[in-house]
């Protein structure tokens, strides 16, 4: 068997720019939109999907001769659930203030669209490494599109920028007393208040599409096609989309 | 019953699970271009929602009593899985009229953040709802509510969605990016509810 080439550098950073995973390929938007009310809670969120993309992207990757293509979703399933469940206790342990915050968007990284169809598109037909950097890079896309909204949503919801960086990383590195910038008191010294419905669900819906006319404009540019809704063409439950289309084709 | 109306009204309006928790978002924007399949979609996920939550109840007095908690995520999700495969395959064996009607749906609601949302979120409001001496009720009322919101949220998007077709929008704009603004501003409107339990004196 010819042993093909695989280019690891483009690999990484599809994720990131061509095919980032929330703003061109419209996956994962129920995460997207709702743990993006601060950037810290992105961060978090985006490292927490990263790591169970990596982990499930291997495993799958490795066993993709053992699974019967029959079962395979429900293997894939059992196989994310158990890196979830691993990384939910993680972060219950470490960081429970995320945990917290994060609420029930952590246990429901199982259902996220990007993970199922990356394992599907990419982890079931490619070597083990492949598949790895195809995860980081995925999952490194995911979590700069997040931090996008968050620092949109959070500069201009709530007037801060990066607050709770402590309760994030003070299991880790001791950061003095840095907790983040606030600029309420400043704000407010010039007679203004933060416009807090950018923190409320609406605010990310509006945050969303803005980012997402801004991202079709520069792909446009680069010759790209703009990024559509087709139904979860990524998703491995595509067929059922597809017997939804020709439902409305009739 | 101050309670059942209070959970009602809250899973409906105040707290709408497509509007403010932001589940269920794939299949509200992919599937809310025509009333049809919208009503089709919601009324799949209400029924799904109503046999998940009745089936994973006593499953997670199960986990509970063999101290097997932190297997929660994967226990509900392959329950899940299983549940609507089965129900999909009794539909089209026995009730052919229903099948052809929330069948060809009831794939795509599997992985719907929806399902094991709501699923999750009874098992977590259960310490609440105990207060109240009615664990397995309140769950299926909060499934009922929420299932219900996500129905009425699908219906007048589906509304929204059919005068944005021929709405002239800016070229950079049109397709999803305007859709999710359209979104915001239906999310806007149910702001307005905030309050309403308290106001109502349900709470």
């Amino acid at each position: 068997m010819a042993k093909v080439k695989y280019n690891y550098c483009k690999e990484l950073t599809k994720g990131i720019l061509k095919e980032n995973p929330v703003l061109r390929l419209v996956l994962g938007t129920c995460p997207a939109l709702a743990t993006s009310t601060s950037v810290v809670n992105a961060i978090g969120m985006g490292i927490a999907t990263t790591m169970v993309l990596i982990c499930s992207n291997i495993v799958i990757s490795a066993l993709r001769k053992v699974i019967p293509s029959k079962a395979r979703i429900p293997s894939y399933i059992v196989i994310i659930a158990s890196f979830v469940t691993i990384v939910q206790m993680l972060i219950k342990a470490f960081v429970p203030a995320l945990d917290e915050s994060l609420g029930v968007f952590l246990p429901l990284i199982v259902v996220n669209c990007i993970i199922l169809g990356r394992a599907e598109a990419f982890a079931s037909k490619n070597p083990v490494l492949v598949s790895a950097v195809d995860g980081l890079g995925m999952g490194i896309g995911f979590t700069a599109a997040l931090s996008c909204m968050g620092f949109v949503r959070e500069l201009l919801g709530g007037g801060t920028l990066l607050s709770g960086t402590d309760t994030l990383l003070s299991a880790f590195v001791d950061l003095g007393s840095f907790r983040g910038l606030d600029f309420n008191t400043a704000l407010e010294s010039i007679g203004l208040s933060p416009m807090t419905i950018f923190i409320l669900p609406a605010g990310g819906f509006f945050v969303f599409g803005i980012l997402m006319a801004v991202v079709n404009k520069i792909s446009e540019k680069k010759g790209l096609k703009r990024a559509v809704l087709s139904g979860c063409e990524g998703c491995p439950l595509a067929s059922g989309c597809s017997k939804l289309k020709e439902d409305d084709a009739q | 019953m101050k309670f059942f109306i209070a959970l009602l009204v809250m899973g409906i309006l105040t707290q709408n699970f497509t509007l403010s928790k932001f589940l269920g978002i794939c299949p509200f924007l992919g599937v809310s271009k025509k009333l049809n399949t919208a009503l089709g979609m919601s009324a799949a996920v209400i029924f799904v929602m109503l046999i998940a939550t009745a089936v994973t109840y006593p499953v997670n007095m199960l986990l509970i009593n063999y101290d097997l908690e932190f297997l929660q995520t994967i226990v509900f999700i392959l329950v899940i899985a299983a549940l609507v495969q089965t129900v999909e395959i009794v539909l089209k064996k026995y009730v052919k009229s229903l099948y052809n009607s929330l069948g060809i749906y009831l794939p795509l609601i599997t992985t719907n953040c929806a399902v094991l949302g709501v699923v999750i979120l009874n098992i977590d409001n259960i310490s609440i709802y105990s207060a109240y001496n009615y664990g397995f009720l309140h769950s299926m009322i909060n499934s009922f509510a929420a299932g219900v919101g996500f129905m009425l949220a699908m219906v007048l998007f589906a509304g929204v969605r059919s005068r944005l077709e021929t709405a002239d929008v800016p070229r950079f704009l049109q397709g999803l990016p305007i859709t999710l603004i359209a979104a915001s501003i239906v999310s806007v409107s149910f702001l307005g509810f905030a309050g309403l339990v308290e106001g109502m004196g349900l709470m």
